[in-house]
């Protein structure tokens, strides 16, 4: 490409100078961006991390390097929170990728493209219906006074919203719509001429699965639950709206501690947590990235 | 594929059809019905019923007033607008920090691209009940350490009530890794090297080539960026909620107590807007989308 370049512009002498002019100039116009993230992206955690390990007295304004919030943020209620968020996480990952697995599967292989643009559309806007407005649905349908128990009476069979099981029907809710956008790209890109190579070669179903289709979706089916975990381990708004207190989570842990009126050490163990938080959704994330990166050769 | 998939197709169709091939196409139908059905019915039923839950008051039989008095609410427009106003601001800083610098990477300095890729992603690791212990703890420098400079006004005016501009920041940073993979998918379905040194060989200026033949090329994953950042900033609670701001979000919240109808029909009402600018926006961005994808797949 580089090669066609001077042959159009008039001068050969000309161009080289205007691309040797044009490295510099390009690299300005992404510096904005990059200053912008270090300053409200790299201050914010900074100040988070220094807070996480060390200590201000409060009369005589010296600081100095402690381990004992992060300690404190590993013990008792904070351990129970970080242990209560993962399992809900982990737990709600594993349903809703199944679930948006078999969902995108057969939204993909249904030959009405108004079914499979429906869907997309709608699992566009589901997944981002998380948060306050979904808690409150979910109130309105299965809460102590909503419609669906009322109706069925759900609550003399040992239904009740504001628990784990409650938070798991509502995460799945914004979770599967979630799977089904990152994994239908990936079903399909497996080609139906890959399935019908496979059957002409005599492989059942169940071979072309084993030996074609997972291990090409391995990729993205680990990314896809990475994402869902990650997702439902960072939601604070739909919990906080919905059970308040009542299940143990780190995201409700970390708020109180800061709005609540308690007492001021709470503050830095907040920022421990927070520091925990981000080692957690890191290491996910150091799953994910190159997932992600791998599946991209397959399916373009 | 032409000479393989329509002989698939057709046998079902002959009338001696083989027994195997009989026995085993109708059952994905059965199956993908009942699995689109069961998902229909989870997605559909927590929707029907919170509109029910805001319409039928037992006892009282049918009413509106939940939406009817939903424009007279304390607070309603004023929360409304502050998000809207938000989300205008958040779209406008992301975009303008997030187009120069990925079109420069594409362009001129390939070599920043995995910086400005992680710079982008990083947001995705740190959730955002994170990233507010870091600002609580950073806006408390101001009282704290500044109030003797000139920085302790910006600190002051950042956190203006009507115009929370430390909302923007933080918003900007948790839109950036959406708004970095729209433009990227965009920017990889056009050729933008080829396309720059074209304009420019036939005398464009650097301007003219952004806002001309770049920028109309991205038309839709522009629209697909500022969508999604603006489902982010309507619904965001968390960070909103826990600095003492008011917008759309914690308003819900802050009325579902005494009016828990009301918070639900908001809720419901929260919905369809969302779902009328994706489909608005979709509809405003295919023509560009559908003919670059179509190129650049024949391409390859």
């Amino acid at each position: 490409m580089s090669t066609t370049t001077p042959r159009p512009v008039g001068t050969a002498g000309g161009s080289t100078s205007r691309r040797r002019r044009r490295g510099p100039r390009t690299w300005l116009a992404a510096l904005p961006l990059l200053v912008f993230t270090g300053l409200c992206f790299g201050i914010p955690l900074g100040a988070m991390a220094f807070g996480a390990v060390t200590r201000t007295d409060p009369a005589g304004g010296a600081t100095q390097l402690t381990g004992e919030h992060l300690a404190r943020s590993l013990q008792g209620p904070y351990l129970g929170s970080l242990v209560g968020s993962v399992q809900l996480s982990a737990l709600t990952a594993t349903v809703g990728g199944v679930l948006g697995v078999v969902i995108a599967q057969s939204v993909v292989t249904s030959r009405s493209t108004a079914l499979r643009s429906a869907a997309l559309t709608a699992s566009g806007v589901l997944a981002n219906f998380g948060g306050v407005p979904l808690a409150f649905a979910f109130i309105a349908t299965a809460g102590i006074s909503g419609v669906l128990t009322q109706l069925g009476d759900l609550t003399s069979l040992g239904w009740n919203l504001y628990s784990f099981t409650g938070l798991t029907v509502v995460y799945l809710y914004f979770l599967i719509p979630l799977m089904v956008l990152v994994i239908a790209p990936a079903l399909e890109g497996l080609r139906p001429q890959w399935r019908e190579a496979a059957q002409n070669s005599g492989a059942t179903g169940w071979q072309f699965w084993r030996h074609v289709g997972l291990p090409v979706l391995a990729p993205s089916l680990l990314g896809g639950f990475v994402l869902l975990f990650g997702t439902a381990f960072a939601a604070h708004a739909t919990a906080a709206a919905l059970v308040g207190g009542s299940v143990p989570l780190v995201t409700l842990k970390i708020a109180d501690a800061l709005s609540g009126n308690v007492l001021t050490g709470q503050e830095n163990v907040a920022l421990a947590l927070g520091l925990d938080m981000i080692l957690i959704a890191g290491l996910v994330m150091a799953v994910y990235l190159p997932l992600q990166r791998r599946s991209a050769r397959w399916l373009r | 594929m032409a000479a393989m998939t329509p002989t698939a197709t057709s046998t079902p169709s002959e009338a001696g059809a083989p027994a195997k091939t009989a026995r085993s196409r109708p059952r994905p139908r059965i199956w993908r019905g009942a699995v689109l059905a069961l998902a229909g019915a989870y997605f559909l039923v927590p929707l029907v019923a919170s509109f029910v839950f805001t319409v039928h008051v037992p006892g009282q039989g049918l009413t509106f007033e939940a939406y009817t008095e939903l424009l007279a609410a304390e607070g309603f427009t004023r929360s409304l607008l502050l998000s809207l106003g938000l989300a205008a601001a958040t779209i406008a800083l992301s975009l303008l920090l997030a187009v120069p610098a990925l079109v420069a990477v594409r362009i001129g300095s390939p070599r920043l691209r995995p910086v400005v890729e992680v710079m982008c992603m990083l947001p995705l690791v740190v959730p955002p009940i994170a990233l507010v212990t870091g600002i609580t703890t950073v806006l408390r420098w101001g009282p704290e350490h500044l109030s003797r400079t000139p920085l302790y006004q910006t600190f002051i005016a950042v956190q203006n009530e009507s115009f929370p501009v430390v909302l923007v920041l933080a918003y900007t940073v948790l839109a950036l890794p959406f708004v970095y993979r729209s433009l990227d998918a965009g920017l990889r379905a056009v050729d933008v090297p080829t396309l720059v040194e074209a304009a420019r060989s036939c005398g464009a200026s650097w301007p003219y080539v952004v806002v001309r033949v770049l920028l109309p090329n991205l038309r839709a994953s522009l629209a697909g960026a500022a969508f999604l950042t603006l489902a982010l900033v309507l619904g965001e609670f968390t960070i909103a909620s826990l600095l003492g701001f008011q917008p759309f979000a914690v308003w819900i919240v802050s009325i579902s107590g005494a009016q828990a109808r009301m918070s639900v029909a908001v809720s419901i009402l929260s919905l369809l807007i969302t779902w009328l600018l994706l489909l608005a926006l979709s509809r405003a961005g295919t023509n560009p989308t559908t003919t670059a994808a179509t190129t650049s797949r024949k391409e390859s």
